[in-house]
């Protein structure tokens, strides 16, 4: 008995050493889609290499920790945006005290009043709004706000993974991004009616 | 200002275009939405909006940064 005991742990040990490697390749498999959310939650693109080289170094790590054929997207980001708060971003009044925005309609509605309602028709008419418009105006929002609308429209990840990206209830993914998607129409609005 | 029906679509667009409202809602909004160009025009756009944000935002991984994370990688193993 006792002389199948090393053959058994190299065993093991093979199968962990297969496990890590696949978990690895997934992982930096990727990297691009975990870089372009990073880029979009930090402020210059050093920053944000910095966070994905974090992220990896402790998910590398952590690799055991990591459930297969669970959301490895989903893990990685978990990571990041923990990583991301670690790092002293300030700490802000909750954006839920803000002032109410905007409807959802906002920024048509302004497009429409300002050159009519068949602007609504025009197949680019969101094409008015430069990219550095845009990129400024997600960098502007508060952050919870900015988190959660850069995981759902950057990212394209559901409401129940961004609740578990961010760990809050989903009905504050919801109501965070509805009210992030409202102020960032209300940024860009000076721009598509000039 | 309140315009009757439209005010419920506009309530569920978002919900909409994340595919993350119930069939009865999803019901509600399109009934609404084959009868009125306004929330029509309003939801197109919106849609439009979202992909554009989405492509314009995006910015690729910066070369090199690949390998650094390779690096890691060989580093921990």
């Amino acid at each position: 008995m006792g002389e199948q005991e090393p053959e058994v742990d190299g065993r093991r040990i093979a199968a962990e050493a297969r496990d890590r490697v696949r978990f690895e390749e997934e992982a930096l498999a990727l990297a691009d889609q975990v870089y372009r959310v990073a880029r979009r939650l930090v402020g210059t693109r050093e920053e944000a290499e910095d966070l994905v080289q974090d992220t990896y170094g402790r998910a590398f790590r952590s690799w055991r920790s990591y459930t297969p054929g669970t959301n490895l997207r989903a893990w990685l980001l978990r990571i990041l945006t923990n990583l991301n708060l670690d790092r002293g971003r300030k700490v802000q009044r909750t954006p839920d005290m803000q002032p109410i925005e905007e409807g959802d309609y906002y920024l048509a509605n302004k497009m429409a009043e300002s050159q009519g309602e068949q602007v609504l028709d025009q197949e680019h008419v969101v094409e008015k709004l430069s990219q550095d418009s845009i990129v400024t105006a997600l960098a502007s929002l508060p952050h919870d706000f900015r988190d959660t609308v850069v995981l759902v429209d950057i990212g394209e990840f559901s409401y129940a993974d961004a609740a578990e990206i961010l760990d809050v209830p989903i009905g504050t993914v919801m109501s965070r991004l509805h009210r992030g998607r409202r102020l960032l129409k209300q940024k860009l609005v000076e721009e598509a009616i000039s | 200002m309140s315009h009757g029906p439209c005010d419920a679509c506009e309530e569920l667009l978002q919900g909409y275009l994340d595919r993350e409202l119930t069939e009865a809602e999803v019901t509600q909004a399109e009934s609404h939405l084959d009868g009125c160009d306004y929330c029509r025009r309003r939801y197109r756009f919106e849609e439009s909006l979202r992909t554009y944000v989405q492509t314009t935002a995006v910015e690729r991984m910066p070369v090199g940064l690949m390998e650094k994370l390779t690096q890691l990688r060989s580093e921990g193993a």
